[in-house]
């Protein structure tokens, strides 16, 4: 394993990709627009989106299957927006896999460094190391079509990493395989990443296969980057409703901020602001797991700031539990607890105090 | 019950209609046979005279060679040319799609008369009636269409995302073409072949036009065989073409039963090791 691993791993380095003010319109249809984005060397960044959100076109425009609209990428400071796929070098995958038929598995891996007039000894050697690498060592010589989707999608990796491209593109590679298989490769593709210290870009509309595997995530709403930060800057920062609600679960209040309090739009109720005070905003977001829940009769500390409600349901999840509320107002809150922590009294249509630390609430447009 | 008097019902019926479209064509089997001077049937005495009676005379020869000539010309011709254009209209970009398919598929609901009457006066012209040229160009026309709409159908079979990997990973559009895309609607460009060599093969309505002393295909042979001498060596001939075309479909039929038999021997192994 280790030694399969050596020539990508010492001889790529990752190429920084600069896209900018790219746009793509069909006729009247807007799909990007002005898209700047900065994707840095050796980087895992992942492009995150619902469907119709641009994040295929642009990967797309990287490869060189798309012509923008307008705007410019590069790839090392060098202009790129109108030289061919296949004189681009980058590796790709899709989620249709798009293995050659009609080749063995170890012709399609070979197919790269034919293209590249690699002398033939070396293609063996190299095509051994590559389905090593994705631990399809014995395989070689059957047909994509005798091979399961996890498989298959192991050799289409293979075949993309084998040229030793500086930049790898994946749009969505894993949507047409399970959960299990899923989880499985997102931490094989995050390995071969790290192993190999190439650029990847990544397409996906999973939340979660964004928040696992990425270095940095672009969220990307209406052909435009809406944010662009790690994970842990989109999950605990987001920078406005839309992106609180794609990446992660979150209860939101839509209302005014006014002065050092946060009035609900719909209840009346108003909720105090810390950190938050004088932002603009019309809504105020707390995650699940930081919203707590008590009897009505047991008292609310002092930092806290709550809302009554009632408990619609209790799911069990194994590690934690998911409480289902609606307030009085007839909004619907999410609550996750530590089992061990389960609170006494909360079985569904139980009265309830939700409430949280105001530190942990923030107010969003 | 009723079902089992459904299925023979259905049985005699697809016999029948099988019957209906090969007899008339069997029928001269029997009669090249014959020792009669005359298209009899059924044949009285058997014999090979008529078949002797095709060596001795060297126009039979000529024109069988003449027309093979033309057919394989003509269908080489027409692969290529469908092939582009099957690849134009089914991948390319290009504005009045719909017009230039209807204009390349034309010739199928031209009448052949007008066809083989408008190339008999422009040929003329250019002294291209009984050539081989003149011949190709005409028959390469009526084959066109053949080939476009097999291999038409074959490429919309054939994901463009094998065409957007290959491009990916380094292949130019020709490389691409030859190595992802031409293996892949092989099967299609045969068949559109196979089926081009057949027109040109046995065309005789335009064929007859471009015919003369100096140049006529073995279909206008045979046509004005049977008008001037009613003996049966037309009637051998078309054994002997018949015996050319089953023959052909049989080796064919084997080389793809020889293929999946070779192929599935190839994987065999590999299912052994990876088991």
């Amino acid at each position: 394993m280790t030694a399969a691993l050596e020539t990508p791993a010492q001889t790529s380095t990752g190429a920084p990709i600069s896209i900018n003010a790219v746009s793509k319109k069909y006729g009247d249809n807007t799909v990007l627009e002005a898209v700047d984005l900065d994707v840095r060397a050796g980087e895992f960044l992942t492009l995150l989106g619902a469907s119709g959100s641009g994040k295929s076109t642009l990967l797309n425009i990287i490869a060189g299957f798309t012509q923008p609209t307008g705007g410019t990428v590069t790839v090392d400071g060098r202009d790129i927006t109108s030289r061919p796929p296949h004189k681009r070098g980058f590796g790709m995958v899709s989620q249709h896999y798009a293995l050659f038929p009609h080749m063995s598995v170890a012709d399609n891996v070979a197919f790269p460094l034919k293209r590249q007039k690699v002398a033939k000894g070396e293609i063996r050697r190299r095509v051994a190391e590559a389905l090593e690498l994705v631990e399809l060592g014995h395989l070689g010589g059957r047909r994509p079509s005798e091979l399961s989707g996890g498989q298959q999608q192991r050799v289409a990796l293979a075949r993309a990493i084998v040229f030793r491209p500086r930049v790898l593109l994946m749009d969505e590679p894993l949507g047409a395989l399970d959960k299990l298989l899923r989880e499985q490769l997102q931490l094989e593709i995050r390995r071969l990443h790290q192993e190999m210290g190439i650029t990847f870009v990544f397409v996906t509309h999973d939340q979660d296969e964004a928040l696992t595997m990425s270095d940095r995530i672009a969220l990307l709403r209406h052909g435009r980057i809406v944010q662009l930060g790690t994970p842990e800057q989109l999950y605990a920062e987001p920078n406005c409703r839309y992106s609180a609600e794609f990446v992660g679960v979150s209860n939101i209040f839509t209302g005014t901020v006014q002065g050092r309090t946060f009035v609900d739009g719909v209840s009346g109720r108003s909720y105090r602001l810390e950190g938050a005070a004088g932002q603009h905003g019309s809504s105020l977001m707390v995650r699940p797991e930081r919203l707590n829940i008590a009897t009505v009769s047991a008292p609310v500390p002092d930092d806290m700031d709550h809302v009554e409600a009632t408990v619609d349901d209790c799911i069990y999840l194994g590690s934690s539990r998911t409480v289902q509320l609606s307030t009085d107002a007839g909004l619907h809150l999410v609550a996750r607890t530590e089992v061990p922590r389960s609170p006494d009294g909360v079985v569904p249509g139980a009265r309830v105090n939700a409430y949280w630390d105001v530190r942990d609430a923030c107010v969003l447009d | 019950m009723t079902k089992t008097l459904t299925r023979t019902g259905l049985v005699a019926l697809a016999v029948i209609i099988g019957a209906y479209l090969i007899l008339p064509v069997l029928i001269v089997v029997p009669m090249s046979f014959s020792d009669s001077s005359f298209l009899t049937f059924p044949p009285g005495e058997m014999s090979l005279r008529w078949f002797h009676n095709i060596l001795d005379e060297p126009v039979w020869l000529d024109s069988a060679l003449a027309s093979l000539q033309v057919a394989l010309l003509s269908a080489a011709c027409a692969v290529v040319l469908g092939v582009l254009a099957a690849l134009a209209l089914v991948r390319g970009r290009i504005p009045f799609r719909n017009t230039i398919t209807a204009v390349l598929l034309a010739p199928l609901i031209v009448p052949y008369v007008i066809i083989g009457l408008a190339s008999y006066i422009a040929f003329l012209q250019l002294g291209l009636t009984q050539t081989t040229l003149g011949f190709v160009l005409v028959h390469t026309c009526l084959a066109v269409p053949y080939v476009v709409i097999n291999v038409a159908a074959g490429l919309v079979s054939v994901d463009r995302r094998l065409e957007m990997a290959a491009m990916s990973l380094g292949a130019g559009p020709v490389t691409t073409f030859f190595k992802v895309t031409l293996p892949l609607i092989l099967p299609s460009v045969l068949a559109g072949g196979l089926f081009a060599f057949f027109i040109s093969w046995d065309e005789v309505v335009t064929a007859i036009f471009l015919s003369g002393p100096d140049m006529t295909t073995l279909p206008v042979q045979m046509w004005s065989g049977i008008r001037v001498q009613i003996d049966p060596t037309v009637a051998a001939i078309s054994t002997l073409v018949l015996l050319v075309i089953f023959g052909s479909f049989i080796v064919l039929g084997l080389t793809r039963l020889i293929q999946r038999l070779v192929r599935r021997r190839m994987a065999d192994p590999a299912t052994n090791t990876g088991a």
